[in-house]
């Protein structure tokens, strides 16, 4: 039977996500554990990931074939899935920042005015 | 949504649980890096993650289309319900599969044969044009040269006609074969483009070949070509020997042509070969004609054109045996005739057996479902929806159905290769074969049969409450009562399909036997046949051919082994061989018109070597060669009943024109033979052989035992007398007989075979019902027999029950029958279509069978312990 219906809300984040993934994935190829932590960092602890939304989010990006995968040996040793960005990912990643940006500067116009 | 995610969601899943196992492992890690204990460590990370699980199902969900999972689903699910009963599987997936199998394979030959056109240019446009017999006996008879011709001049609406004939010819060439008898056809220069075929290799014949004065051409078919001379590119322009005579190949016919049938080998021009007085006469009928429609033209318009081009003639030519109207049939009918009800028949037997099939399985079925009634109700009550109910139903009949499917097919390919073998006389045998198409079908008679198997079944879950059975108990002695009247209709509709397919066989049969115990006239056991055709370069005189045909006779019956022999140029059953018109020169001029026997020629020792009786006179006597032969005539009993009604035809005169004019005394009768199995005896006139007027002969061989070892030996003989003369058609008298009848024997024994198909599987039916409702009345069977009812009165009370569905059927089926066998009436020889020993029989074996089937379940239910039945609640 069909799984829990999400709120709608959701679906503009998990776009964010995909963005966030791909851009992490600029600097070079990374397991699921290591996006998570460099997404928490850089944002210092402001975006904390659902750990459990970011694999369903790797696998559509890979089905979407923004990002490849391959089986390696992560840095303590341990077989891990590493994922690593493609040429279709990255400009799909051109094309979303260029999106956020936008919306950003828009958002940031409104919220202007209205403060005014 | 991808296939590929929906079928590799397994592997993706596990996959998933190793990179979620993995990052947990790094977090644990991580935390026992920042200083926490090892269980904490395991717990935090576990905590920070969630549910793994949820995430698994989630993506499981995404990756799953819903019809399919439940599709599969069910089909696991009526897999498994199937398995836990193999013995109803098994029987349930043999039934169906015969049925299927043997449905796909007739409708393969079906469609080959008779729904593929012809491979021909437009060929819905082409038609076979015939002649029509003035007594209606012959409806598509030969037409004649001379009416060809006025149909040719007189018929607006035909593009264009062609015409030919067949006959056979001795083949020989230099390229070091051996010579070999061939079939061989002539047609008109223009019979090709009317058909609209193009040379593989060459060309065609042109009108000037097409004339008596034309060089001899000869245009060999694909399968000769590639047989005979290795497929030589360069065959045309070279020479080779039809009857001793040179011919220049000039063409090669493409491999789709295979026409009038895979029998003719070469074509040669037929002007060039007819006698040119002959193909002008309007009263011979040889030839077969072929014509093309113009655009827009329909047969019938064609035909009245025709008829009345052919009514014309007959004003002009008056005689006896010019014909005075016309027939016409598309070229496809023309090609299959005979083939056409033979295989329909077939095709609607194995649909009956396949529509039995499924309702032995439906029936099966709808027993099986009553045993599961109350999980139903229950599952009903619950919410279960009815639809869902139906569709596992269905899922399980149509899981049979793929089980059958996949057995049946292959038995369909196997069927197929058979007929092919076991018929290879079927016209367009060749066209036969196995295709995308025919998997379609059987894919679909899959289908079907799976739904109608289900549905039947699972309609009772569609209507009425399904509430109630929660409250009926065994001991309510209306249990089940609707499906019982259910699983009894499917029965008296499986048993009324099962007399029709009995009687259409018994009537098959029947006319079968009729035809092969038909006295051919002659002696017909332990007697070899062959053919040969002496070639007219070196038999050149009569007293040659006459030469060879009495040092052949000396050397047969000095072999050992060789109780009798003799020659004729047509032995009885091998066919028409052709007539003769005559008049009695004794008999008043005015009186006689229409006079026509068939014409035979023999040698003196004839009819006592083959056992036709010699009625008065005398047989043919060995001075009786060359020109001494040609005074003298034998005629059979029909003709000296016909011509000679009251007086002795012994010392009267026949006049005709065999070899020029002349009259012949008649010194004997002989006793009547038959020329064709099915077709009456007629007058017959025979002369000496030994004239050497007949240049080719049939050789009749007898001996006391079994006379096929005497083939080689007559073939050597033969080689010894001229190495360079072939022979053919090699066969005892009861194989060429048993050639003529392989039409009867062949459907009436496939008939049949599906016909105790049916009966079985009736018989099935019948004892499942039985046994199902004794079962369902144990208890008050235990009663009854607790209170004192009589063992045979419970046998009685069951019987009726389980022959109930048996004999509605049965006047149903009989009822049935009545109207089937008008169709195949065409078909039967001898036997009337409402034949009363048949039915009778057929009434009779059914009942038996039905009676057999439902007294083994009442005897054991009257055997019933009571105090056991009634403890079993």
């Amino acid at each position: 039977m069909g799984g829990m219906k999400k709120p709608a809300d959701v679906d503009m984040l998990k776009g964010t996500l995909d963005m966030l993934i791909l851009r992490t994935l600029v600097m070079g190829p990374a397991h699921g554990h290591t996006i998570a932590h460099v997404i928490e960092h850089t944002s210092e602890n402001v975006l904390d990931v659902e750990q459990g939304s970011l694999y369903p989010a790797l696998h559509r990006l890979e089905d979407r074939g923004w990002v490849s995968s391959y089986w390696g040996a992560s840095e303590n040793n341990r077989k891990a899935k590493f994922y690593q960005l493609t040429a279709a990912g990255r400009k799909q990643l051109v094309a979303e920042a260029g999106r956020w940006r936008q919306i950003v500067e828009a958002i940031g116009r409104v919220m202007g005015e209205s403060l005014d | 949504m991808s296939l590929g995610k929906f079928f590799s969601r397994r592997k993706r899943d596990t996959e998933f649980a190793r990179e979620i196992e993995t990052h947990i492992a790094h977090e644990i890690d991580e935390n026992i890096a920042r200083g926490v204990s090892p269980e904490e460590a395991r717990r935090q990370a576990y905590l920070k993650f969630g549910s793994a699980r949820r995430v698994r199902e989630e993506e499981w969900e995404f990756n799953t289309l819903r019809v399919f999972d439940d599709l599969w689903r069910d089909f696991r699910y009526s897999a498994r319900t199937l398995w836990r009963t193999p013995a109803f599987a098994l029987v349930a997936v043999i039934v169906m599969a015969l049925g299927i199998g043997a449905n796909t394979a007739l409708f393969t030959v079906v469609r080959s044969v008779l729904l593929t056109p012809l491979p021909f240019k437009d060929p819905d446009r082409l038609i076979q044009l015939y002649e029509k017999s003035a007594d209606n006996r012959h409806l598509y008879n030969y037409v004649a040269g001379g009416m060809y011709a006025a149909w040719k001049k007189q018929s607006p609406g035909i593009e264009q006609m062609g015409a030919y004939g067949l006959r056979t010819v001795n083949l020989s060439d230099s390229g070091g074969e051996l010579p070999e008898r061939a079939q061989w056809a002539d047609g008109s220069w223009d019979l090709f483009t009317t058909l609209g075929v193009a040379p593989e290799i060459g060309r065609f014949f042109t009108a000037s070949e097409d004339s008596p004065q034309g060089a001899p051409t000869v245009i060999l078919t694909h399968s000769l070509w590639e047989r005979r001379y290795g497929g030589d590119r360069n065959i045309a322009g070279k020479t080779i020997q039809l009857n001793s005579h040179p011919y220049t190949v000039i063409g090669v016919l493409p491999a789709s042509f295979v026409y009038p049938d895979p029998h003719v080998q070469l074509w040669t021009a037929l002007y060039h070969e007819e006698d040119p007085h002959q193909v002008q006469r309007v009263d011979v009928h040889n030839y077969f004609v072929v014509a093309r429609l113009r655009p827009g033209v329909t047969l019938a318009q064609a035909l009245s054109e025709v008829d009345t081009a052919t009514k014309r003639v007959h004003m002009n030519h008056p005689t006896p045996f010019t014909s005075s109207s016309a027939n016409a049939r598309t070229l496809l009918d023309g090609v299959v005739h005979d083939a056409k009800t033979q295989l329909y028949i077939l095709l609607a037997a194995t649909t009956c057996v396949l529509l039995i099939a499924c309702l032995n399985v439906a029936n099966l079925l709808v027993a099986r479902s009553a045993s599961r009634r109350k999980e139903i109700s229950i599952r009903a009550s619950l919410g279960g929806s009815r639809i869902r109910l139906l569709r596992e139903q269905v899922t399980e009949s149509l899981v049979l159905a793929l089980a059958a499917g996949a057995a049946g097919l292959p038995l369909a390919w196997m069927g197929t290769q058979w007929l092919i073998h076991s018929r290879p006389d079927l016209a367009r045998v060749d066209a036969i074969h196995f295709d995308g198409t025919v998997l379609l079908f059987g894919l679909g008679m899959v289908a079907l049969s799976g739904m109608l198997a289900g549905l039947v079944p699972g309609a009772s879950f569609l209507r009425g409450p399904l509430l109630e059975s929660l409250q009926e108990t065994s001991r309510t002695n209306s249990s089940g009562s609707s499906s019982a009247r259910l699983r009894k209709i499917l029965l008296a509709v499986e048993v009324a399909f099962t007399v029709v397919l009995l009687t259409t066989a018994g009537l098959l049969l029947k006319s079968y036997q009729k035809l092969r115990s038909l006295d051919l006239g002659c002696e017909t056991r332990n007697v070899l046949t062959m053919q040969f055709s002496l070639p007219d370069v070196q038999y050149d005189t009569s007293a040659r051919k006459s030469a060879f045909f009495s040092v052949l006779l000396d050397r047969l019956h000095t072999m050992p082994g060789v109780k009798a022999a003799g020659l004729a140029t047509s032995l009885p059953g091998q066919g028409y061989g052709g007539d003769a018109s005559f008049s009695i020169p004794e008999h008043p001029a005015g009186t006689q018109t229409g006079l026509n026997a068939m014409i035979r020629a023999v040698d003196p020792g004839y009819f006592q070597a083959i056992g036709i009786p010699l009625l008065s006179g005398r047989a043919f006597e060995d001075r009786e060669r060359l020109q001494a032969g040609l005074s003298t005539v034998i005629v059979n009993q029909s003709l000296a009943r016909l011509y000679f009604p009251n007086e002795n035809p012994l010392g009267k005169h026949i006049r005709t024109n065999i070899v020029g004019d002349a009259n012949f005394e008649i010194v004997g009768v002989v006793g009547d033979t038959l020329w064709n199995l099915t077709e009456p005896k007629g007058p017959t006139m025979y002369f000496s052989i030994l004239s050497g007027e007949w240049w080719w002969s049939s050789i009749a061989v007898r001996s006391d035992q079994d006379v096929s070892g005497l083939a080689l030996p007559v073939q050597k003989l033969i080689a010894q007398l001229d190495p360079n003369l072939p022979i053919s058609d090699v066969l005892t008298m009861e194989q060429s007989i048993g050639k003529s009848t392989l039409d009867a024997n062949f459907t009436s024994m496939l008939v049949l075979a599906f016909a105790v198909i049916a009966l079985l599987l009736a018989a099935v039916g019948l004892y499942g019902v039985l046994s199902y409702l004794a079962t369902q009345r144990t208890s008050e069977i235990g009663i009854r027999i607790a209170l004192g009812a009589q063992r045979s009165s419970v046998v009685r009370l069951l019987l009726f029950d389980g022959l109930t569905p048996a004999w509605i059927g049965l006047v149903l089926g009989l009822v049935g029958s009545g109207f089937t066998v008008q169709l195949i009436r065409n078909m039967l020889y001898g036997a009337q279509p409402l034949d009363w020993t048949i039915f009778t029989a057929v009434a009779a074996l059914l009942l038996l069978v039905a009676a057999t089937a439902c007294a083994i379940p009442a005897w054991r239910a009257s055997r019933l312990d009571p105090v056991q039945a009634l403890r079993m609640e």
